[in-house]
């Protein structure tokens, strides 16, 4: 794609307690024991500016919750308390991930404070340090070439929002402060599809030093993207490696199209001033017929509009699968000023609006059939709130694309959430002494990180094919494989990998919770297995039942599906003493016939080996009776 | 701007002719990167310098990597636009006396941590809700955390302040350090007699450059109290939560830090609350002294200073008691155990300190509730050696108290009469069984 520049940023968290407290690493499933109330203030960064992103969040005036946890959280987490120093284990396997990326491990760790006002950390900022910069080494080599590393930060996971309302935001503190490593490139990546080669691949790398979290949300992109002509743009938040090259192309089309829309409105010659105005319509909406304008009229809210002029059909122009300009301009309206969405001229008449209703609200702005609306349902003051901000998007769109902040949806498109934040949002995090980073370098001295691809070999050493070496490579299952396979005897290394692989992946599918089952658990079934104490057959429906109760006690689950030696025998001795005659026709040639009676009732209870060996006993001692 | 480094770092930066926040190109032994220089705290050492790049980030250099610094453009003295406020016929006056501490402190990078606005007309700018309670004029008096205060700052906070009060103030709020507020409130409850007015010291547990600090409600609320109370007594309102929901209006003698960080650092010990603030209302919770218009109030800086608080531990032995002497101090509080105990054997040593005119004054280690020296031996063998029982005053209060009442008077009956004297509300009639705030209950 012609002038298209991409750049990543990797975060992945680390697996270790807190990075400013000792608290844990761990996420929470129950409801918290308290919540605190906050409001947030407007700061000064160092240079003197204040911040446009911090500005913005002003006009909100909203009320942030934290939901606090007595024993899981502390007072460093709810902002009651300065941080603690910062977790030099975090430190060391940043500065390891660093070292594997050829980066360059900056002299003196400065913790800073980045600005972040939408209530996602209590204290009004998160805590970031930039531990390593790239060098000329510093590189992802690609099929379309090499991508560079910029960076290696440092820093604190944001609180989990767990509810938004018009006025307010509630946010759970039990992810706050997680330790985060965040790994820029350069905005070298030239095509969708390069984009996602590079985030499997440091993915990879970040797997491999063994101490990197797992599982859902552990790891997440964010993605810079710019068009020749169009604006740079940060996506937050891809958490699946495949939805990267979606993201990427629907954000060129969305530009492009908004690049037409703008050529269009030069070709209309529509300047600012054709944009504007502010009138109550609350009386011409009352008459609306029934729906939802009509009921939020009647329960005493009013109505607002604002004129575009010659600017009919532009606003409702798709710019991505299923979005329109005027989408972007409910996006606005709502994070401005908390409103649930915007009416645009170009989609009535709809919502009990009629024709003749819109011919009369046109009439009222003093506008004709070639300008279009935009109408708000709100109060006044939200109403200018959010008209205004329209207004401005509007403006906007005559200049071309505005530089934003945006978050990904899970179809691969993206709204927006706050405009793009300067470089000013940073100061020093004065509660932290810097940190020198000669020591640590000097412990890793001589140390010799693995690469995927040395573990991927060493797998490989076990006796499974590359494939099942990668997937267990890809679906973090190294330490777990290498458990388990160190203490079977006779189980096949294969049947391990693909139980750890295939069966899960399989089992997901199905939509069975297996990421709910804890390691030590399917490291129990598979030793079962192993000592002949269950079938290989039952660890299909073992791990169906651990997924429903993860911390049942697997020996008692396995009970269900294991044989007991006496049942067994017992089993044996009704087959054979029903088929006897048979038996004594053909003799032992009978065997396969009776084993296939007896695994009727054993499969999936108790090994086949060890039916067969069992039933070839009895046979021969049956027949060799019967010859005395 | 002027170069803050100092050794080494200093050297190298001057010889390249850089100076603090100037943009610079830095060849190192690893390659070149641009950024604009940051002060270094002093306290750091001088083997590194710290840059800001152009994505935000500090990071510090080994002077020793540095090859070449190349200047690429000059520091720019920033400028600001401070909206003016303008004065409003319908709000009444409050002077905002600052005194330092975090509520007036921003980041400094000479130090390393917080450090006094050099111009507190930015607090208006960032807490505009003020200029909707009161007319508020900036008085400051010094810029002094609050650990390094003396009495003759009390002195001059109270001096201030009756000024102030008797010249058109409705009340007056002081911005002020958390750590000893409680000592300069009880100072300026004793000082300012006859006081008619609300005086409310405030400050802050989080720097107001942060987006979380709890500067905004708390001034909010001290601005409130002095602009629309009728509470004429020396208050200190703070967070009377970790919520941004209301703040505490605590009398200045019954009050005392008791949490290193929390919002909610301040309690009440021994006594209610006087009020509570939100951002729309003050709610009366107890009683108080009531304001009066057009009263005025008497400053009264006489104080002697020559005061000991002295925390006892078991084992300690009379030899200090012998020392406090010799050191010329002219007064004791002693902060005992339970009661108001002492370890008996300097028991002796008290006693010739009150033979030789110098007042001992009992309160408890315990804080909460009130001494009580007539119920077990060593109790009643200190009062026989003439201790003053402190009744139910924090030592701090006590300490305060005595040094204002030593100010006064040299002989010992009066002195045991003006510190027995409930004067600002410091000794309660009664303890209600409701003042003790254990939080396992509460939750």
């Amino acid at each position: 794609m012609k002038g298209l520049k991409v750049g990543l940023e990797i975060h992945q968290r680390l697996k270790t307690h807190k990075l400013f407290c000792n608290c844990p690493s761990m996420l929470m499933e129950r409801e918290p024991d308290g919540w605190v109330m906050r409001m947030m203030g407007i700061s000064r960064s160092e240079l003197g500016s204040v911040d446009p992103a911090a500005r913005f969040e002003l006009l909100r005036q909203r009320k942030f919750l934290y939901g606090i946890y007595f024993d899981e959280t502390c007072e460093v987490e709810v902002d009651e308390s300065p941080p603690l120093e910062m977790n030099r284990e975090a430190i060391e396997i940043a500065i390891r991930i660093a070292k594997m990326l050829n980066m360059d491990v900056v002299d003196e760790i400065h913790t800073m404070r980045k600005i972040v006002v939408d209530g996602s950390n209590t204290t009004g900022f998160q805590r970031t340090a930039l531990i390593a910069i790239g060098g000329e080494d510093s590189v992802i080599r690609t099929n379309q070439g090499e991508v560079r590393i910029a960076t290696l930060c440092l820093e604190e996971e944001s609180a989990f929002i767990a509810e938004t309302g018009s006025d307010f935001v509630r946010y759970k503190l039990d992810r706050l402060g997680i330790p985060l490593v965040e790994i820029a490139t350069h905005p070298d990546i030239k095509s969708p599809e390069q984009a996602k080669e590079v985030a499997l691949r440091i993915g990879r790398i970040l797997r491999a030093t063994g101490k990197v979290m797992r599982g859902i949300g552990t790891i997440r992109q964010d993605i810079n993207v710019s068009i020749e002509g169009g604006a740079r743009q940060e996506i937050k938040g891809v958490q699946e490696p495949d939805l990267i090259p979606v993201v990427i192309s629907r954000e060129v089309d969305r530009q492009l199209n908004l690049l037409r829309i703008r050529d269009e409105i030069s070709e209309r010659g529509i300047v600012e001033e054709d944009i504007g105005g502010f009138f109550e319509l609350s009386d011409v909406l009352k008459k609306a017929e029934k729906g939802f304008v009509r009921k939020a009229i009647d329960s005493g809210e009013s109505a607002f509009a604002i004129y575009a002029r010659r600017m009919r059909g532009l606003i409702g122009r798709e710019i991505q699968p299923g979005r329109r300009l005027g989408t972007e301009l409910a996006s606005y309206a709502k994070v401005f000023a908390g409103v649930k969405g915007i009416i645009h001229s170009d989609e009535l008449p709809n919502y009990g609006i009629s024709s003749d209703l819109v011919a009369e609200i046109r009439n009222r702005l003093g506008i004709g059939e070639e300008d279009a609306f935009i109408l708000v349902i709100s109060d006044r003051k939200t109403a200018e709130i959010a008209l205004k901000s329209v207004a401005d998007r509007l403006k906007y769109a005559i200049k071309g694309i505005p530089e934003e902040t945006r978050r990904a949806l899970e179809d691969g498109n993206t709204e927006f959430m706050r405009p793009m934040p300067g470089s000013a949002r940073m100061y020093p995090e004065t509660d932290v002494l810097p940190v020198l980073s000669y020591s640590f370098l000097e412990a890793l001295e001589g140390w010799k990180p693995e690469f995927p691809e040395d573990i991927i070999g060493r797998l490989i050493s076990y006796g499974i094919s590359r494939d099942q070496a990668e997937e267990i490579f890809d679906e973090e299952k190294v330490e777990l494989f290498e458990r388990v396979s160190s203490l079977c005897k006779n189980l096949s290394k294969g049947f391990v990998a693909s139980t750890l692989t295939s069966m899960m992946k399989y089992l997901r599918r199905e939509g069975v919770k297996v990421e709910l089952i804890p390691e030590s658990k399917l490291a129990e079934v598979l030793l079962l297995v192993d000592q002949g104490a269950l079938a290989k057959e039952a660890v299909e429906s073992m791990i169906r039942d651990l997924a429903e109760s993860p911390y049942a006690d697997v020996k008692e689950i396995a009970k269900r599906y294991s044989m007991s030696q006496e049942e067994l025998e017992k089993l044996i001795d009704d087959v054979v003493s029903s088929h006897r005659d048979e038996l004594m026709k053909i003799g032992e040639k009978a065997f396969s016939m009776l084993m296939g009676e007896v695994m009727k009732k054993a499969r999936g209870r108790v090994d086949g080996r060890i039916v067969s060996s069992k039933l070839r006993e009895r046979i021969r001692k049956e027949v060799s009776q019967e010859a005395l | 701007m002027p170069l803050s480094y100092v050794g080494k770092a200093c050297a190298l930066l001057e010889r390249y002719n850089v100076e603090d926040y100037d943009l610079v190109r830095i060849i190192t032994t690893k390659g070149e990167l641009v950024g604009r220089i940051i002060p270094r705290p002093s306290i750091f050492d001088d083997e590194h310098i710290i840059v800001k790049l152009p994505n935000g980030y500090n990071i510090g250099i080994n002077i020793a990597r540095i090859v070449e610094i190349r200047v690429l453009e000059k520091a720019y003295q920033r400028e600001e636009t401070i909206p003016e406020v303008k004065f409003r016929e319908d709000l009444p006056y409050v002077p905002l006396v600052v005194t330092g501490g975090t509520i007036s402190s921003r980041v400094d990078y000479r130090t390393g941590a917080v450090r006094a606005y050099e111009r507190p007309e930015e607090l208006l700018d960032l807490i505009p809700e003020l200029a909707d309670i009161a007319n508020i004029k900036y008085k400051p008096i010094f810029a002094e955390f609050s650990e390094n205060l003396t009495p003759n700052h009390w002195r001059k906070m109270a001096e201030k302040t009756s000024e102030e009060l008797n010249s058109g103030a409705r009340g007056v709020v002081i911005a002020h350090g958390t750590d000893t507020m409680h000592y300069s409130a009880a100072a300026l409850s004793f000082m300012l007699v006859n006081l008619r007015k609300p005086v409310a010291l405030v400050g802050s547990q989080r720097s107001i450059d942060r987006p979380s600090t709890d500067a905004v409600l708390n001034l909010i609320a001290a601005v409130k109290v002095a602009a629309q109370s009728d509470i004429g007594e020396v208050v200190i309102t703070m967070h009377g939560s970790p919520s941004d929901e209301f703040a505490w209006v605590l009398r200045g003698v019954k009050a005392r830090k008791m949490h290193t960080s929390r919002r909610d650092a301040f309690i009440p010990v021994n006594s209610p609350p006087i009020a509570r603030v939100t951002r729309d209302k003050i709610e009366i919770i107890s009683d108080y002294r009531k304001a009066e218009e057009n009263s005025k109030v008497e400053f009264d800086g006489r104080i002697d200073d020559r005061v000991f608080l002295l925390y006892t531990w078991p084992g300690m032995s009379p030899d200090i008691i012998e020392s406090i002497r010799s050191l010329g101090y002219r007064g004791l509080v002693i902060a005992g155990t339970g009661l108001g105990h002492t370890p008996s054997c300097i028991i002796p040593s008290i006693e010739r300190l009150v033979k030789d005119g110098i007042p001992v004054v009992i309160t408890s280690q315990t804080l909460f509730g009130r001494v009580n020296l007539r119920v077990y031996e060593t109790g009643r063998l200190l009062l026989k050696a003439g201790v003053i029982p402190g009744e139910d005053m924090l030592p701090e209060v006590a300490l305060v108290k005595l040094m204002f009442v030593l100010g006064h008077c040299d002989e010992m009956n009066c002195i045991k009469e003006m510190m027995l004297k409930n004067m600002a509300g410091e000794i309660s009639s009664s303890i209600s069984m409701r003042d003790f705030p254990p939080c396992w209950v509460m939750r």
